[in-house]
């Protein structure tokens, strides 16, 4: 067995492949618009919805870019108030619903779950097409709406001002939302499915990769939670429409009513975004260390306890609402437990480097860079669950850098490893080393420079969606702006050697990282079928040679 | 925190404290965490000589210690934190009572003896301070750094927050939750006199406005009410309102329930949504008529009818 040591690159230290005539693979068996458009084949529809979010992406990241620049200076001076809760608004919609829920499952998933458990396909292909068609309908409306029409209700909608006082487009855009929220729930229904129902032979579900557990455990999350924001987003549009007294207490309606419904999906949604990431990284740190994923039972267990758990903890956004003494301290518990099942997973991915074959390419550093955001994002969490500290730091600065460390350091870190580890199996490609490492190195620099001042901001005092501040912040707000800057960098990056491999990148072999796992023993990219002979399974997930 | 934030409530060392906790705790997982990864990812690093036999893929040992460790290292935390957010949710009987009614996009204050001031509070060190907060229009959070405290204003809905400043000076006050377009405008100071200092500010505001208590006097009056809720007898055709605010009132429906100023408050606009035992549900509402500072007003006004053998 060819040992890789650190520092060299993969494509370096094997032999080129030897010349051949390419495989059909799902790549090249037909060229047409139609073809792509009107596929049933998960590994096309994969690539569609990666085209899909990599576009939402970048209008979200546009308008946090904006935000950036404006907050460069106390003042409100580059944009007016009303345009800054315009784009406030829109990145927190784009990147949440249209972005970070669709984008490991989506992409990822849609793309490795067949191929993980040996099968030619979804449960239900042409469901997984249309998830897509209605993904970006929901999403291109929306975002028409959120353009064009205007809307700066926050992506939370809090009523009584969404529903009664804000003049913007709000129905227009809620509707969109909900759109999006089927393709979400086609999704997750073909995942169940599908896991439930095609396995290959000898595959049985405590030998399963334990990314496809944590995509389970996601899709019941989506199934369960996704239907109640429906409901609650069109109470909103009742009330505004015709006047029916929900939220709003000039009409005898609850406001209160509105943050329980609304933080039921939408804790349990925050869990939607990080269970998929976490399944990558499992991949990703067992296969670069070459070694079995260290307590496979545990990891397993925990993501179905954060899906769990992750349903009983809503009220933490409302310890300063006017919730009840009791409520607030039952969901203060229960959020310090919830951390428990999360930490069980990083003690876990830590002790699977003891002993291992550790190299540190592109998808691993990312994966480590995961472990260290996720960690700093999930302690802060500790912070927030804390009563006495959440009342200070509540609706502050604090809380915005913790979760962006939680949706975007460890969420898009684990995308974009994801992205890296399985580009040559999607591509057949292999991506130029230096770059990725480099860019990675530059995101987890930059990601830190630009969300830790807003720790101390918040501490210090500043509330979340202000556009214009106090002096005093100002040193910290230059610094997160800067850091804003390195980290758009070191997402365009990948952007341009991503694709530019895809044409001028080396042939990659089949089993590059000379990984476990399905997916590595069929051809790069897969043929259609995915699978010419459908596979046996007789040892267990990661099953490296000791 | 040096200038930039200040320990001036009672509150606020408590929540530093907890902090100084949580990064210890907190530091103590990222040390041991980054530590143990940077260590295993050299020294195991691929084609290093490390030796790797008998490596362990799972340990109930482990995986239970690492549940349960961290478990006894939070719950302390959270019984400590709960204290203190049961401490700062009870309002001391002593405390000032200050009334804020918040709009977009401005702070409305009134004294206990009528005095108003707008995104501006006075208020006396040393002293317990409570506010009792509604809002005109849509949520607002009334939050003050330097206190460290924060609370949500409601339209509808009253809530209410304490402090007892510890520090003389004058401290900015923030909106909270996003209100609209001028949200980050929303701004505010409190100004924390000394009690003699504070009674002197008091004496030389404009003395013309009534306590809240006599405004709502009168607007018993004007308004009808007196016609009735009588004051010296339960013969009117509403309940007597005398004692009636902190008593447990039984409702026709069997329900008992405390008679809070949210009570008092759904009682005048919504008179039929609590109909008190043996009483009609002929009272007209009064929704619209009344402004929200009416409203503190008239509640201020039942809340100082008291019993007379009671102390108050």
């Amino acid at each position: 067995m060819s040992e890789i040591t650190v520092g060299q690159t993969p494509q370096e230290e094997r032999p080129s492949p030897p010349p051949q005539t390419r495989a059909p693979s799902y790549l090249n068996d037909s060229y047409s618009a139609r073809s792509w458009l009107l596929t049933t084949d998960h590994k096309r529809i994969a690539i569609l919805y990666v085209l899909g979010i990599t576009f939402f992406f970048a209008i979200g990241g546009i308008a946090a870019t904006t935000m950036r620049l404006e907050l460069l200076t106390p003042a409100g001076d580059l944009v007016q108030a009303e345009t800054y809760n315009k784009l406030f608004t829109i990145h927190g919609v784009v990147m949440v619903w249209f972005f970070l829920i669709p984008s490991i499952p989506a992409t990822l998933g849609n793309f490795l779950i067949p191929l993980m458990i040996g099968a030619d396909d979804l449960a239900f292909p042409r469901l997984n097409l249309a998830s897509w068609y209605v993904y970006m309908f929901g999403g291109l409306f929306t975002l028409g709406a959120a353009v064009f029409g205007g809307v700066d209700t926050g992506w939370t909608f809090y009523t009584p001002y969404s529903s009664v006082y804000a003049n913007s487009s709000v129905i227009l855009t809620v509707v969109g939302v909900i759109v999006v929220g089927f393709s979400t729930i086609f999704t997750a229904v073909n995942f169940i499915v599908t896991i439930h129902r095609k396995r290959a032979p000898g595959l049985t579900w405590f030998r399963l990769p334990l990314f496809v557990w944590s995509h389970y455990a996601t899709s019941i999350i989506m199934v369960l939670a996704t239907p109640v924001l429906t409901i609650t987003l069109l109470l909103i549009a009742v009330e505004r429409i015709f006047g029916v007294g929900v939220f709003d207490p000039a009409l005898g309606g609850d406001p209160l009513l509105f943050q329980h419904l609304f933080w039921f999906y939408s804790h349990p949604a925050v869990y939607i975004m990080i269970l998929p990431g976490m399944g990558v990284v499992s991949e990703l740190v067992s296969a670069f260390a070459h070694k079995r994923v260290f307590g496979y039972t545990f990891v397993a267990m925990a993501s179905i306890a954060i899906a769990v758990l992750g349903f009983l903890v809503w009220g933490h956004h409302m310890f300063v609402s006017g919730q009840s003494l009791y409520a607030s301290m039952i969901f203060s518990i229960l959020s310090f437990l919830v951390a428990i099942p999360s930490a069980v997973k990083v003690f876990n991915w830590t002790a699977t480097l003891y002993k291992g074959r550790i190299s540190l390419d592109t998808p691993m550093l990312y994966a480590l860079g995961f472990i260290g955001l996720f960690t700093l994002g999930g302690l802060t969490g500790l912070y927030v669950a804390t009563l006495a500290v959440d009342v200070h730091v509540h609706d502050s600065y604090f809380v915005v850098a913790h979760f962006h460390y939680i949706m975007v350091g460890a969420t898009v870190m684990a995308y974009l490893g994801g992205v890296h580890y399985w580009w040559p199996k999607i591509t057949g490609r292999l991506y130029p080393e230096g770059w990725a490492r480099f860019s990675a190195v530059l995101i987890f620099a930059g990601f830190n420079l630009t969300f830790f001042p807003q720790f101390l901001l918040g501490y210090l005092g500043m509330p979340r969606r202000y556009y214009a501040y106090a002096p005093e912040f100002q040193v910290l707000n230059v610094m997160s702006t800067a850091g804003a800057s390195i980290l758009a960098l070191g997402y365009i990056f990948p952007l341009i050697y991503l694709l530019w491999s895809t044409r001028y990148g080396k042939s990659a072999p089949d089993n590059p990282w000379e990984a476990k796992g399905l997916e590595w023993t069929t051809s790069s990219p897969p043929p259609r079928e995915n699978f010419y002979e459908t596979p046996v399974v007789t040892e267990e997930a990661y099953a490296y040679d000791a | 925190m040096g200038n930039l934030l200040s320990q001036a409530s009672t509150l606020a060392s408590k929540v530093d404290l907890m902090l100084l906790v949580l990064l210890a705790l907190s530091g103590f997982f990222v040390v041991l965490i980054s530590g143990l990864i940077i260590f295993f990812a050299v020294r195991y690093r691929r084609g290093s000589d490390a030796d790797r036999s008998h490596a362990p893929n799972t340990s109930l040992r482990l995986e239970i210690a690492w549940t349960v460790i961290p478990l006894l290292m939070g719950l302390p935390i959270f019984v400590w934190s709960a204290a203190a957010y049961f401490d700062y949710q009870r309002i001391p009987a002593d405390a000032l009572e200050i009334h804020v009614v918040a709009q977009q996009w401005m702070w409305k204050m009134e004294h206990p003896d009528g005095q108003r001031e707008i995104d501006q509070l006075h208020v006396p060190m040393g002293q317990p301070v409570k506010l009792l907060m509604i809002s005109q229009d849509v949520i607002h959070s009334f939050w003050v750094p330097d206190f460290r405290i924060k609370q949500d204003v409601l339209p509808g809905r009253y809530t209410t927050l304490w402090f007892e400043a510890t520090e003389e000076g004058t401290f900015p006050l923030r909106c909270a939750e996003y209100c609209g377009t001028e949200h980050s405008r929303m701004l505010g100071e409190i100004v924390v006199l000394k009690p003699t200092d504070y009674q002197q500010w008091l004496a030389g505001q404009d003395s013309g406005a009534a306590s809240p208590a006599a405004q709502g006097e009168q607007l018993f009056t004007d308004l009808g009410c007196s016609s009735c809720h009588r004051l010296d007898d339960d013969l009117g055709r509403g309940p007597s309102l005398v004692g009636v605010f902190g008593s447990e009132v039984r409702l026709a429906n069997g329900a008992v329930v405390l008679a809070d100023e949210s009570y008092l408050r759904e009682s005048i606009l919504r008179p039929g949504a609590k109909i008190v035992a043996t009483y009609q549900d002929i009272m007209p509402t009064f929704e619209g008529q009344v402004s929200e500072e009416e409203l503190i007003s008239l509640i201020s006004y039942i809340q100082s009818l008291q019993d007379e053998e009671e102390p108050r």
